[in-house]
């Protein structure tokens, strides 16, 4: 019970090893799969470095076991070229300058990625909200809201017709709440 | 960081997934969302000989409304109540609640009950359900016990759960009409624990006089805090601006701050009266169905 073998599909492609329960699914991913585009970085669940998307959604891998991952689809940075071609949030990545030193983008990508599959059109509020868990040291996030909203307008079809920034104000995720 | 060697098991059903939690001499952990015991396996602060991963047991992933009361099971995700339309239109303080936890990733995969199992006063369900007056459903070797919110949260990370009992289902009973509640937490960033968070559920008469008042408070104590004193002095009272001044303040003397690096007690218990002050409010205004005032709130 402390080793497991598990078949997990990583990119369209099953891979099956023998992982010890204590296995991080990050590690899997690095160490035995050798794909080493998602990054580990505080590996304490706080900058989302790490995250890939598993079953569609977007997770830590550093904060699940590779044996959760049994039977399940997994994707990561590696997976999102498709023939050769960029997808449309590497794109926008590309196009609005969305990184500088590059550490927090695997992440960032696949939170992009799994929110433009949820919502074709998301308002700037959302697309925050959506990052609020992966951290950038570089950009201040600017170009990075500015890089999916252009992966967005692109997908619509609409490429032409980049919201431009600054016209409205962002609303800060509830916390404290405001007054009556 | 690498956690310690564990066993681990998936169960398919409840039942096995109890005699496995059992069959360590206590030295076993349930797996739900993993949020909170996963990173607290790689700090090696948990080092249990077996994990039981209950994520395979279909029958626990439930958020239903049913028999006046709302009812998550083991496995409702905090994305699962951010998503939730009655939760949205009935429960609006659980919504307040799951939003601020963590991070859009983290809430992915956490669990409501986890929350509340976990015995952190930094998290954030445990006040809700005080203020909500929840219920805790056990199942264990012995079979099935309902504990009361305020009978569950023992001391710093304890619990009045037994070693080999699982939380299978939170009871949150439905509120009657003119009913409100609202949660409010001051956090330094986004996935922080609240320096100070309140709770504040209340149900008006037809008057608008306050005929119950729920108010717990987060991560000013060893446990969260139920501020009886305040829902006490609130009952029967009008809810005005004098009367949640004064709760606020019976609130905050409820608090029982250490200082960290959020800030001293003293700061702290000064930040219960302000979020307790604009919880009672909000609370009050959703209990009036102002939607237009709770909107902007939000901003």
């Amino acid at each position: 019970m402390s080793t497991h073998t598990i078949t997990v599909t990583v990119n369209g492609a099953a891979h099956t090893a023998e992982v010890e329960s204590r296995l991080l699914l990050v590690h899997f991913l690095r160490d035995v799969l050798r794909l080493t585009g998602t990054h580990i970085g505080c590996d304490t669940t706080h900058c989302g470095a790490c995250t890939v998307l598993l079953d569609d959604r977007p997770v830590k891998s550093c904060t699940v076991l590779a044996v959760q991952a049994d039977g399940r689809a997994v994707r990561t940075v590696e997976g999102l070229e498709q023939g050769g071609e960029l997808s449309p949030v590497q794109r926008g990545f590309r196009e609005e300058h969305g990184l500088q030193c590059g550490f927090c983008t695997p992440g960032m990508m696949m939170v992009a990625t799994a929110l433009l599959e949820r919502n074709a059109d998301p308002t700037e509020p959302e697309i925050r909200q959506a990052i609020s868990g992966n951290l950038c040291r570089c950009t201040g996030y600017v170009n990075i809201v500015r890089a999916i909203q252009h992966a967005a307008a692109e997908m619509r079809g609409a490429a032409a017709a980049v919201p431009s920034l600054g016209g409205e104000p962002v609303q800060p995720a509830e916390t404290t709440g405001a007054t009556a | 960081m690498i956690p310690s060697r564990f066993d681990y098991v998936a169960p398919a059903s409840l039942d096995e997934a109890i005699a496995m939690l059992g069959s360590r001499g206590g030295d076993a952990k349930v797996l739900s969302g993993g949020q909170s015991l996963i990173p607290m396996l790689k700090l090696r602060l948990a080092a249990p000989a077996l994990v039981v991963d209950i994520n395979h047991i279909p029958a626990l992933a439930y958020l239903e409304e049913r028999d006046g009361a709302l009812r998550l099971g083991a496995l409702a995700r905090e994305r699962d109540v951010e998503e939730s339309a009655v939760v949205r239109e009935r429960y609006p303080i659980l919504l307040d609640t799951a939003r601020v936890i963590a991070d859009p990733l983290v809430r992915n995969s956490a669990t409501v009950c986890g929350n509340v199992a976990h015995g952190d006063p930094g998290n954030d369900h445990p006040a809700t359900m005080l203020a909500l007056g929840a219920s805790i459903v056990a199942r264990g070797p012995n079979g099935e016990r309902t504990i009361p919110a305020r009978e569950f949260f023992v001391g710093l990370f304890t619990t009045a759960l037994a070693d080999d009992e699982i939380v299978t289902e939170i009871v949150v009973p439905t509120p009657p009409p003119g009913s409100g509640g609202a949660y409010l937490k001051l956090e330094r960033k986004v996935g922080d624990y609240a320096t100070a968070a309140v709770a504040a559920q209340v149900t008006l008469d037809a008057d608008g006089t306050c005929a119950r008042a729920g108010i717990a408070l987060t991560n000013v104590g060893p446990t969260a805090i139920e501020a009886a004193e305040a829902e006490r002095f609130l009952a029967h009272e009008p809810l005005d601006a004098g009367t949640i001044d004064q709760a606020a303040r019976l609130a905050a003397a409820a608090a029982d701050p250490v200082e960290d690096r959020r800030g001293t007690p003293d700061y702290k218990r000064d930040m219960v009266r302000v979020l307790a002050t604009r919880a009672l409010r909000r609370a009050a205004r959703r209990a009036r169905g102002e939607r237009a005032a709770d909107a902007a709130g939000r901003s």
